[in-house]
């Protein structure tokens, strides 16, 4: 394999830039192959070969529809669907906060659902449409939903914002976004620690009550 | 997370096969296994995924089902979909509120009912590898006895765990009489919602009865006449998205303002859904009063035990239980 990234994707032979994780991620799959084979695990390991071995144990193909484009990629079975849009398609609007499944951050639409992309394995994606804050916007023209939080400040660092959205969107098209106390109930997976939630709110009763199509 | 296998068998003897074996684990939604396996707090070789089963023995696995005695719905029903599921919000209000108070829209949209009775314990000293735990490790001893133990239970308990069961949904579906229907090697067999989950006595490493090259396929709600006055009460720390402190599935048959029938079970306060079964008989014949309800309540706590941090649930468990019974016979 020529690409050297831990994880390959669509676009093969990029650099990664993250070569601390890169690093960490080749040690432990050379812990593993040291496990499984030790003889010829020691000698790959001296002619930087071990990373093929580990691609024979350890990476499935996963075809998955990412914001309307289909994507072919060969990943660990342990890769999140976060990690795989983040590292491997560079998708970073998605972002990672608490990775546990706490904080939303990683929200993302499954088959036009809104999921917690963190506590999914990219594997068990195989042939689901996948929709990321990116693929919101039509071209240049942006998501009523992205506008409305612009206008209403629903933000401060903006660190949770793509989740707010991608979560707001699905509160709409879910039909829980009749009132106020609706909308705090299932924007509840969202958590915004700079406190803008009365903005959020505001920014989605105006779709709602607009009528736009989200 | 360490390195594992993963495998998707699309028949039952396939799955029962692969379960049984050692390091194996059944994935469903993930939403705690996953979280669990980034902890280290369990480290499968093998994940058996078992989204791609579908029909097993002529019953889909995702389908919620009328039968002729009530309500059939498939292990891999989503808990958003059970929750908005018609014949559910009709028919059995209490299990569609109970699973509305538990976790986030996304995660319900993941989760499924199967997974929802298998998710472990939130015990912090379960989740942390570095402190002891008689149910990750067992005698490794337990932390929280004598630790922080805010969240524990204060029924049923051992010194071996105080640990409580996190779920909503199945505090409903220990008061509604549900089954839970299991298939094994040696077929089908179907037992009551509240033999499923199990104390910790000595073994805390053990949460529930079913064994494991054993499947939950799906449970069975049977009909009653609950729906009009039924009531999820959760009491938590903030007032969405967050565990139980104490939780109170109630509901109630009213015939001209007396209780001909009552169900009550508690979550946040035992190792297992926790069925008010004395509290439930006092109210059969009594009026439906703040008074008939509180007494049950006083009933309810017999044998209930505090520990350092927790015992403000012995006060908060009876207000809650009154409260509970007040909003499901209509006067809150």
């Amino acid at each position: 394999m020529e690409s050297k990234k831990p994880c390959s994707g669509p676009d093969e032979g990029l650099d990664v830039k993250d070569s601390s994780r890169r690093n960490f991620l080749k040690q432990s799959t050379l812990l593993t192959a040291v496990a499984l084979t030790p003889g010829t695990a020691i000698k790959a390991a001296a002619s930087h070969v071990d990373e093929q071995i580990a691609a024979v144990f350890e990476k499935m193909p996963l075809k998955m529809q990412v914001n309307g484009r289909q994507q072919n990629l060969s990943v660990e079975p342990r890769s999140t669907l976060l990690d795989i849009l983040r590292e491997q398609l560079d998708l970073t609007g998605t972002k990672k906060g608490c990775d546990h499944g706490q904080c939303g951050a990683c929200t993302v639409h499954v088959d036009g659902h809104r999921i917690n992309s963190c506590l999914t394995l990219g594997i068990m994606m195989n042939g689901k449409k996948i929709t990321t804050i990116e693929g919101l916007a039509n071209g240049d023209k942006l998501h009523p939903m992205q506008e409305a939080f612009i206008k209403h400040d629903g933000f401060q660092c903006g660190y949770c914002t793509p989740g707010q959205i991608m979560s707001a969107v699905a509160c709409i098209r879910e039909g829980h976004a009749n009132s106020e106390h609706e909308i705090r109930e299932y924007m509840s997976g969202n958590i915004c620690r700079c406190g803008a939630y009365p903005n959020i709110v505001n920014a989605i009763q105006e779709v709602k009550d607009g009528g736009m199509a989200v | 997370m360490k390195q594992f296998q993963y495998v998707k068998p699309t028949s039952l003897q396939a799955t029962l096969d692969v379960i049984g074996k050692p390091g194996s684990k059944i994935i469903a939604g993930g939403t705690n296994l996953i979280d669990l396996m980034k902890r280290g707090v369990t480290a499968p070789d093998k994940l058996v995924d078992i989204n791609h089963l579908g029909v097993v023995n002529h019953v889909s696995l995702r389908a919620i089902t009328a039968t002729k005695s009530g309500l059939s719905i498939g292990t891999l029903a989503l808990n958003s979909v059970v929750s908005e599921n018609d014949m559910v919000v009709q028919r059995q209000p209490l299990l569609a509120m109970a699973l509305k108070a538990g976790a986030s829209p996304q995660l319900r949209n993941m989760a499924t009912v199967g997974g929802n009775m298998m998710q472990r314990t939130r015990c912090g000293y379960f989740y942390d590898t570095t402190m002891p735990c008689n149910k990750r490790v067992p005698g490794t001893g337990c932390g929280a006895i004598e630790g922080v133990n805010r969240m524990h239970a204060i029924f049923g308990a051992s010194p071996q765990c105080i640990a409580v069961h996190p779920s909503d949904m199945c505090v409903a579906l220990a008061a509604l009489d549900a089954t839970v229907i299991i298939a094994g090697k040696k077929g089908e067999r179907h037992i009551p919602f509240t033999a499923f989950h199990r104390l910790p006595g000595e073994h805390p490493e053990l949460d529930n009865t079913l064994a494991k090259d054993e499947l939950i396929l799906g449970i069975e709600i049977p009909d009653n006449n609950f729906a009009k006055n039924s009531y999820y009460l959760k009491i938590r720390d903030r007032q969405s998205y967050a565990f139980a402190l104490v939780s109170v599935a109630a509901a109630l048959e009213i015939d001209n303002g007396l209780i001909k029938n009552a169900r009550l079970a508690m979550g946040g306060v035992a190792h297992k859904p926790w069925r008010l079964f004395d509290a439930e008989k006092s109210l059969v014949g009594k009026p439906a009063t703040e008074e008939s309800f509180a007494h049950a309540a006083q009933l309810a706590m017999l044998g209930a035990k505090g520990y350092v941090n927790n015992s403000f649930k012995l006060k908060l468990a009876p207000a809650t239980i009154t409260e509970a019974l007040k909003h499901a016979a209509g006067l809150v």
